[in-house]
């Protein structure tokens, strides 16, 4: 079985301040910690657990610059078996739609029975990268995907729904995947696969190896365009509770007996 | 005349809120425009449901086949692209549920229409559509404008817009269209729907709940929160990561994909207050949150906030209310 991983480099964003850049459509990203996308995490470790049982590869592939190798060298050391970057400054500002026309420039010409992605980035959250891989490419795919059993020829898979409900549905392959967090437990780097890979190759390919032209990446390519990032209005601000831990958990402990609770 | 098309969501014999809110919407920006709200329904022996949509929509276009028994994402492709096509709809709504997640991108793709998901507003611009979405997990607000189109396609957020009936009664009609489905849809088919194991708490039932979240950090630290729930007489309840992690069973997990709570008191620690974890706890009597980031986002729907490290403040929590049992004692 041939996998193909689309992997995205993102900052982690949780714990940390965020502030707006000068251009007022980005955020300042100097300071902050990037690594694989959460949900990609768990499609790399799908990945890796069928290739591990039923043989095959399991190749990773990421638009973006430079730093975005350090997911891949991850992917490497989690196990993929190769990797490829898809990066040229025209393809900046794409949105989700001019990112799938770049990654299916290169996955058209890859041999692949599956192919699995997180089912959104934690960045921009838009959830659509998959599906229109999928209608590029022609193949069946499911989202939200919580379990995936393969078969000859198809996969039983279970996508989530919404209050805890699940469907199951009977997929042919090859299909795309886009899977939810929770359908495995991403394994933990070893140092040995961190050594072995060092050693291994990222193949690299720009605009002119993708076979698309300028009008089909960067805001010309893109369905939408950022106009301004703003700080959420706050409709509602709590009450905070200040002073030491001790004065703190006094007032908690007030509020919630006044409440009748104790 | 001009349309808004609202793509119907429903399961198992339920029209799901969502529809009612996009609906809402529709309607709000029909109003300004000489547009009208066509709602789109598709499925088998639906005929009670496109009823009850007559009063939010002007239209209702019905399409009924026993192949739409249940959701399929490659059949209602196929029956909204040729909708689409011929009514050439300004917009298209649908939810961002995972439905609209499965279906919206695919069909955008294949009509060649501009999408923009997870929305959390809309306008109509001179130059286009505008609308508002987040990123950075809530944590910024994004204005982002549709390359113009003759047809836009969204999906929106849940529990965004309130739903409500027009004032005026639209007395929509049903019309009714055939389906263009000859046959099953071979490479996608549906076969059950599964409920996940119960973990024998009902979370629901609960008059405090404990809410903990990735801040928390390690399951070592699970012991600490198990006592101070049980000091407090509160069920331990939690965000999705915890529920991926393998801490706790999936039915302590709140939110969109997990349950919806509304108990006496909910005390979130560590939980940042992404939107699918506050949809399932925001309407808790009393919500008190604890996060070292005074810009998470669970502040803005909690009544009291603690930015602290929820490692001190547990602790001493527990003292305190051990405290007040005994004079109460
Ligand atoms: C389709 C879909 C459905 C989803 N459904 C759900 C759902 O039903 N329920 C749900 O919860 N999520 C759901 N999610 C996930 C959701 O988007 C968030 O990823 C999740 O809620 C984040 O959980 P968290 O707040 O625990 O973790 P994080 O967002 O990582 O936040 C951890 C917080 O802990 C704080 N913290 C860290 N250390 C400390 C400390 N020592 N003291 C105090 N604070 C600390 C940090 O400041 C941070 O704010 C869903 C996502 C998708 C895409």
């Amino acid at each position: 079985m041939d996998v193909v991983v689309c992997v995205k480099h993102v900052p982690e964003t949780a714990e940390a301040e965020l502030r707006i850049d000068k251009t007022g459509k980005a955020i300042e990203k100097t300071s902050l910690v990037f690594d694989i996308n959460e949900w990609d995490d768990y499609a790399l470790e799908e990945a890796v657990r069928i290739r591990e049982k039923q043989g095959g590869t399991v190749t990773v592939i990421t638009v973006g610059a430079q730093d975005s190798e350090s997911t891949l060298r991850k992917c490497l050391a989690r196990g993929a078996d190769t990797a490829i970057r898809l990066t040229d400054p025209k393809f900046e500002n794409s949105d989700a739609y001019a990112i799938a026309k770049i990654l299916h420039s290169a996955i058209k010409n890859l041999h692949y029975d599956l192919i699995l992605l997180g089912a959104q980035a934690g960045d921009d959250g838009s959830a659509m990268v998959g599906p229109i891989l999928a209608e590029m490419l022609n193949i069946p795919h499911a989202t939200m995907t919580k379990k995936i059993e393969l078969n000859t020829g198809t996969a039983k898979v279970n996508r989530e729904l919404e209050g805890g409900l699940e469907e199951q549905l009977e997929i042919k392959l090859p299909a795309l995947f886009a899977v939810q967090t929770g359908i495995n437990e991403p394994r933990y780097v070893s140092i040995m696969g961190i050594r072995k890979a060092m050693q291994k190759e990222i193949k690299v390919m720009g605009l002119a190896d993708t076979g698309l032209t300028e009008a089909d990446v960067g805001p010309a390519g893109s369905w939408t365009t950022i106009e301004k990032l703003y700080v959420p209005p706050v409709e509602k601000q709590a009450e905070f509770l200040k002073g030491t831990p001790e004065e703190i958990a006094t007032k908690i402990a007030d509020i919630v007996k006044s409440r009748g609770l104790i | 005349m001009a349309k808004i098309f609202v793509l119907v969501e429903h399961r198992q014999g339920r029209l799901r809120d969502i529809t009612f809110e996009m609906l809402t919407k529709a309607n709000e920006l029909t109003e300004k425009t000489d547009a009208e709200t066509t709602a789109v329904l598709l499925g088998n022996n639906i005929v009670e449901h496109a009823k009850t949509l007559t009063e939010y929509a002007k239209t209702v276009l019905l399409v009924q086949d026993p192949k739409l028994e249940n959701f399929n994402s490659e059949a209602y492709r196929k029956i909204l692209a040729k909708l689409i096509t011929e009514h050439k709809p300004s917009l298209v709504m649908m939810g961002h549920t995972s439905y609209g997640i499965e279906l919206a991108p695919r069909l955008a793709t294949a009509l060649g229409t501009p999408l923009a998901t997870d929305c959390l507003d809309l306008t109509f611009e001179a130059d286009g559509l505008a609308v508002t979405r987040q990123m950075y997990g809530g944590k910024v607000n994004v204005k982002a404008m549709l390359r113009k189109a003759e047809t836009y396609m969204t999906t929106v957020r849940q529990a965004t817009f309130t739903a409500e009936k027009p004032a005026t009664p639209p007395n929509g009609q049903i019309a009714e269209v055939p389906s263009l489905l000859t046959e099953e849809i071979a490479e996608k088919r549906f076969l059950q729907y599964v409920l996940p194991p119960s973990g024998g708490v009902d979370i629901t039932a609960a008059e405090k709940l404990i809410g903990i979240g990735r801040g928390i950090k390690d399951q070592t630290n699970m012991s600490m929160i198990e006592e101070l729930a049980k000091t407090l007489g509160a069920v331990l309840a939690c965000s999705r990561p915890i529920v991926d992690k393998g801490w706790l069973p999936s039915d302590r997990q709140v939110g969109s994909s997990g349950k919806t709570v509304k108990p006496k008191l909910y005390l979130a620690l560590g939980i940042s207050g992404a939107f699918q974890h506050v949809l399932g706890m925001k309407s808790s009597d009393l919500i008190i949150a604890v996060n070292k980031d005074p810009k998470a986002p669970i502040f803005s729907f909690a009544d009291y906030g603690i930015v602290e490290d929820l490692f001190k403040i547990v602790p001493a929590l527990k003292g305190k209310i051990y405290e007040l049992k005994g004079q109460k004692a």
